[in-house]
């Protein structure tokens, strides 16, 4: 299993756009990828779910990613979250 | 004629003939489906629907107002895939044999009241999206489908708009929109300052909107007011109002790109006041000559952690470089009295506003200062960044600030991390620091008068206060008097003086701070174009 943890620095959190993009880049992977804080995690590739973690800017997230293809998962999802959050 | 309040979202005045939006009659009763398994197949078929209708949606949207406002739709059709919404949708049909149409209903509103459940304002109004892939779904299945048809150019009141609802409506036809619902944040809102239409939420009628449909309205978006059936005065008036307004904004976007200068050619520098990285377009779109006031406390407002040195940095970056070499003025954390930060773990206190803030808590903790410090000397190699020190009162604490800034460069030098020139300034907003501008002049090379908490320092009134509101006088001439003195002890010691309070964007008052010889005013992004108009007509020299 992989784990990465990320600071949200966009002035308005994870809202409904970002939040998409997530879930898109997530569901690209086989593995099973959550995203939550240490009170709520859910799964990363279903968008009603990471909409409602209303995670706000400056909070810390945590990924986590179990399944084949972790190691690229986790790459891919860090980068995305430093260009876009 | 009969008046209504509401929030203004988007000024302007819009006069014209009702038309109210009413979502088309959604009659779902609970039924039980005959076959679940066909049930559950007229859902798929509905959804399948819905999400090639998303899909044009998108297009129209991308074609008419941009990748940003049609985005909302590809959202859209992700819920619609959301297995945690499709599975809830399934248990209703094939465990409770409810029928697609009862389900649906029932799964979107069960999804929309956990949005509209959070603390969040922002995720609040996503409920609203919930509900509008629900609709979709629901009006599929009972076959009616609205679509809202303009023959001619109207208001548009509604309980509230959805997105698909508001983006459907031919806005060459819109005068202005009206909501019982809705917020500054709803799409709606967002839509209507885009397209620049006058708008009102939350307005207050006594009556089923229904019976308004037809009737003539005067909208004005400046006030949040609504005339149904205006009487002669009020139409004139308001005619008069909104022809004010569009003759002032043609002639306010003739000074875009102008020079702040007087027919006697005296020079401005007409700044904005920025919250955070995400006003930068409001900046650049008020034509601001650079950033006089840059609020840094939003990095640590809402939040439990302390913002890191990276994330400073990376903010106060993002401003400096898209100013493009225009001054960018930054204001080290000013939290305390009306702003508390729970990253900070301050005590509660009785005198708040006389209290511990702001550099008397930067001053006291040189770690969280030095972090803040040294974030903005980091940003300063990518564009023209200035730092202020709030809250001076005293001549010792400008110096230390100016210690503590030394440090922060030596610091950086040693690691061999670049930073580039940065100009030192300081807020005057206590009495004594008026009254020692003179020795304070020569430790810095600017002065900002923050006329808020002067006059509130001065005149010793709370703002907050609604019982005080006759006794506040933001002219008062205690005020007048000490702006003079300010700028008077800065070009005695060869330095510039602005104002970023609110008095700056006081209108009434451009003329007087030009004769004072201030040097720069900041004011909220949209008045720029405005004092800009003002300076130009002056024949100061």
């Amino acid at each position: 299993m992989k784990t990465i943890t990320y600071t949200i620095t966009d002035e308005l959190g994870i809202h409904a756009r970002p939040a998409g993009q997530l879930v898109k880049n997530a569901s690209a992977f086989a593995s099973n990828i959550q995203v939550g804080t240490p009170a709520k995690m859910v799964d990363a590739k279903r968008i009603m779910g990471v909409m409602g973690l209303a995670v706000k800017h400056g909070q810390q997230i945590t990924l986590t990613f179990e399944g084949p293809d972790e190691e690229a998962a986790a790459a891919a999802l860090q980068e995305f979250l430093q260009t876009n959050l | 004629m009969i008046a209504l309040r509401g929030k203004s979202v988007c000024v302007g005045v819009a006069i014209g003939q009702v038309f109210v939006y009413r979502k088309p009659d959604i009659d779902v009763s609970d039924t039980p489906a005959e076959n679940p398994t066909d049930e559950w197949a007229r859902f798929l078929a509905a959804r399948q629907l819905a999400d090639t209708q998303l899909a044009a949606l998108y297009a129209k949207t991308l074609d008419t107002l941009g990748p940003q406002h049609a985005e909302i739709f590809d959202v859209h059709r992700m819920m619609l895939e959301d297995p945690d919404y499709t599975e809830a949708v399934q248990a209703l049909i094939t465990n409770d044999n409810k029928n697609a149409a009862w389900a649906v209903l029932q799964t979107g509103q069960q999804f929309a009241g956990v949005f509209a459940g959070l603390e969040d304002a922002y995720m609040k109004d996503r409920a609203t999206d919930v509900l509008d892939i629900s609709n979709r779904l629901v009006e599929i299945l009972l076959g009616s489908q609205a679509n809202i048809q303009l023959t001619s150019p109207a208001i548009i009141m509604a309980e509230d708009l959805t997105p698909s609802e508001t983006v459907q409506i031919d806005k060459d036809k819109i005068l202005a929109f009206v909501t019982r619902q809705g917020s500054a944040n709803s799409h709606t809102a967002i839509l209507a300052r885009t397209m620049n239409i006058p708008s009102v939420v939350q307005v207050e009628v006594g009556i089923p909107l229904a019976a308004l449909h037809g009737k003539t309205m005067v909208v004005n978006g400046f006030t949040g007011e609504c005339f149904l059936d205006p009487d002669e005065a009020t139409l004139a008036e308001m005619k008069n109002l909104q022809q004010q307004h569009k003759a002032r904004r043609n002639a306010l976007e003739k000074m875009r790109g102008l020079a702040s200068t007087t027919k006697g050619g005296r020079f401005i520098h007409l700044y904005a006041n920025i919250g955070s990285a995400e006003d930068l377009p409001r900046a650049l779109a008020g034509d601001a000559e650079g950033i006089g006031l840059f609020r840094s406390e939003f990095l640590y407002l809402g939040r439990s952690t302390l913002p890191s040195e990276e994330e400073q940095f990376e903010a106060y970056k993002k401003v400096a470089e898209g100013m493009q070499g225009k001054k960018v003025i930054i204001r080290t954390m000013d939290i305390g009295a009306d702003k508390q930060a729970a990253a900070l773990h301050l005590e509660r206190e009785e005198n708040p506003a006389l209290g511990y803030r702001a550099l008397r808590i930067c001053l006291d903790r040189p770690e969280l200062f030095k972090t803040q410090l040294r974030a903005i000397y980091r940003a300063s190699v990518y564009g023209n960044i200035a730092i202020m020190f709030p809250m001076v009162a005293s001549l010792w604490e400008v110096q230390a600030c100016k210690q503590a800034a030394k440090e922060a460069r030596e610091e950086l030098n040693a690691e061999g991390i670049p930073f580039g020139a940065v100009e030192i300034g300081i807020m005057i907003e206590t009495p004594a620091a008026v009254m020692l501008a003179d020795e304070l002049a020569k430790e810095v090379e600017f002065f900002s008068v923050g006329t808020n908490d002067l006059t509130q320092y001065t005149l010793a009134i709370d703002r907050q206060n609604a019982k005080l509101d006759r006794f506040y006088n933001p002219h008062h001439p205690a005020i007048l008097k000490m702006l003079q003195m300010v700028v008077d002890s800065a070009h005695r010691a060869g330095i510039w003086a602005g104002i970023c309070g609110e008095l700056a964007a006081d209108t009434s008052l451009t003329e007087t701070f030009l004769q004072m010889g201030f040097d720069e005013l900041s004011v909220t992004p949209g008045k720029i174009l405005e004092l800009r108009s003002i300076v130009r007509e002056s024949p100061l020299a």
